[in-house]
């Protein structure tokens, strides 16, 4: 379902040009769990770009889902972003002034979708937030924010959710709770999910670990995932 | 908002000004035309007043319906200059025998009692209406109505007193004395017409309609000539301001320029306003740009979403102007600081010109910042702090 082919992204930076992607090929199928590890400047923040459109490499191909994506304009690419990719970010990217409902209904108005409102508030039943649905992201902890963010991600049923760093701002707790709902999405939605992390133990809990250093893919193996139970809804704290 | 506030109040002090021009010099008659007997040949530009060729009879078939339809008062006058009394008291004035449409033609108001009547006229009363400075060099500051005075040896009981009207280019319009036209012609003058009728040294003609001042000059002169049975020369001389309805027109013209330039002015600086608060937002929203984008906004999306924001901005910019403009108008208006017939006209049209003007500065000027917003690359949007 993703296919990279000798992937270069090369930055210039005034006179010189900063190499981030080195001829990466990569295959990710439809259903796994992946990470991508790796230290920062390595290139995984690059790869995230690429694989979630939002920026084309210089050379080489992708293919998402038999599309060639890599030479498409600008809009174009946000059309695929709003219907195949959905974006989980660290810092969580809410937008302060709206309510959690109207966040995840946001990229609903961007594809005409019929039924917004409700596809909103199923898309946070998902992620069991139903009753926090008319709350602002302040009001809410740091969890659940990151929930609305899934919660957005899913709300237009993409093929792949890419996660950068989900948990980095998150305690320990709330990062085992959000990735026990990945790993649920995954398991019970057949859910394509892409983690980028730079935490063991949260690249532990996926099925398979891409690791990347100096823009090259360096390891690519699975791991035996080490699962997380939903211990239990963190309500407010 | 500011660029609003300064239209709406700077159209409606210069629809008001327009108003007071046309109204002060309506007070001296820009719809009037003045026929005076004699021809303008033997006369000279103020015709010949020594010929008696109008008369009363004249002045009154001058309001037929029919034949001058356009006008709307006639008010013939006799003029001379007299002697007036009042106990040791004397002064010289002009003199004029009136009848009571004289008081809504030359648009008089009396300060204290009351004008000419029919009655007055009908029965040749030796009443007057003294001017204000004729009032006040007699009398002082005692009121003069019920007085007696003498008009070139004639006792006359004063009965009204015309308020002030400072002077005009023809000289001060307060110091005269009215008194009834056929008092005039029959105990002041000695003139006869060849008809024989009471001969009037004046006819104003009040005409209905500005525009239509050439057309009624026509009328007058059609009805005049069937009367005097001319074939040839007229034996009357018809004038009209028309010069100064022209140099009005100018002025006014003028004016609506100037003020248009200085809306004009703030409402550019209003929209350059618009603009920065618009730069201002699309960086400080610059994240959130890059979240919508990352969620699927195209750059019409983003573009839209911010013209929007543009036009409504400046759409309650509006709103608050035309409230501010109402409201600075009204003031000017209450405080009398530009004279005490200058209204400042706030109408209906003028705000929605206003609205419909903000709506589209702030398309305009947001267009610049939503385009900016618009062409922010996703990556790069979402990495700002």
């Amino acid at each position: 379902m993703i296919e990279l082919q000798n992937v270069n992204k090369v930055y210039p930076m005034g006179s010189l040009e900063v190499v981030a992607l080195q001829d990466v090929s990569l295959g990710i199928r439809q259903g796994e769990m992946v990470a991508v590890m790796g230290p920062s400047g390595s290139g995984k923040s690059t790869l995230m770009n690429i694989v979630g459109c939002l920026d084309v490499p210089t050379s080489g191909r992708y293919f998402l889902e038999g599309q060639e994506v890599g030479r498409l304009n600008d809009d174009s690419l946000a059309g695929i972003r709003n219907r195949k990719i959905g974006f989980v970010f660290q810092t969580y990217n809410l937008l302060t002034r709206l309510t959690a409902q109207a966040n995840v209904e946001m990229p609903l108005l961007y594809g005409n979708a019929k039924d917004s409102k409700r596809k909103s508030l199923d898309a946070l039943d998902r992620v069991g937030l139903s009753d926090r649905a008319h709350h602002r992201p302040n009001e809410l902890s740091g969890g659940q924010q990151q929930r609305v963010g899934i919660a957005r991600a899913l709300a237009k049923d993409p093929s792949i959710l890419l996660a950068d760093e989900p948990t980095g701002n998150l305690d320990s707790r709330s990062s085992r709770d959000i990735m026990a709902l990945l790993q649920k999405l995954n398991d019970e939605e057949g859910l394509t999910v892409i983690v980028v992390t730079h935490e063991p133990d949260i690249a532990a809990s996926t099925r398979r670990v891409v690791t990347m250093h100096d823009g090259q893919i360096v390891d690519d193996k699975p791991v035996v995932q080490q699962r997380f139970s939903a211990a239990g809804k963190d309500g407010p704290r | 908002m500011i660029g609003v506030a300064a239209v709406i109040s700077l159209m409606s002090i210069g629809r008001g000004a327009q108003e007071s021009i046309v109204s002060r010099i309506e007070e001296l008659g820009t719809n009037l035309l003045f026929v005076r007997p004699g021809s303008a040949s033997e006369g000279g530009f103020f015709g010949g007043s020594e010929s008696a060729t109008l008369t009363l009879e004249d002045a009154r078939s001058l309001r037929d319906p029919v034949f001058s339809p356009r006008v709307s008062a006639v008010a013939p006058e006799i003029s001379s200059f007299g002697q007036i009394e009042a106990g040791r008291d004397s002064l010289s004035s002009q003199v004029v025998g009136v009848t009571p449409e004289y008081q809504s033609v030359r648009n008089f108001s009396v300060a204290s009692g009351q004008f000419i009547s029919e009655a007055h006229v009908n029965s040749r009363a030796t009443v007057a209406v003294l001017g204000s400075q004729v009032a006040e060099g007699l009398f002082g500051f005692r009121d003069p109505v019920g007085q007696t005075i003498r008009i070139n040896g004639r006792q006359f009981t004063v009965v009204g007193v015309l308020e002030s009207r400072g002077g005009t280019a023809f000289g001060s319009q307060d110091s005269i004395a009215l008194v009834p036209i056929t008092t005039a012609y029959y105990r002041l003058e000695s003139q006869r017409t060849t008809q024989g009728g009471v001969s009037v040294s004046l006819i104003n003609v009040q005409v209905a309609d500005r525009e239509e001042m050439d057309q009624a000059m026509q009328d007058v002169a059609t009805v005049l000539r069937l009367r005097h049975r001319i074939t040839g020369e007229d034996d009357f001389t018809i004038t009209n301001q028309q010069e100064t309805l022209e140099t009005l027109e100018e002025t006014t013209n003028t004016f609506v320029v100037f003020l248009g330039a200085i809306a004009g002015i703030s409402l550019l600086v209003g929209g350059i306003g618009i603009m920065n608060i618009m730069l201002v937002s699309v960086t400080e929203r610059t994240r959130e740009i890059g979240i919508r984008k990352a969620m699927g906004a195209r750059r019409r999306d983003v573009l839209l979403q911010f013209l929007m924001e543009a036009t409504v901005l400046s759409l309650s910019g509006g709103v608050i102007g035309i409230l501010s403009g109402v409201g600075v108008s009204r003031l000017i208006d209450r405080s009398g600081v530009l004279g005490e017939n200058f209204g400042a006209l706030v109408s209906a049209d003028i705000a929605v010109l206003a609205l419909v003007v903000s709506a589209a500065i702030g398309l305009f000027f947001g267009i610049y910042p939503a385009m900016r917003a618009a062409r922010l690359h996703p990556i790069e949007a979402l990495r700002y702090e």
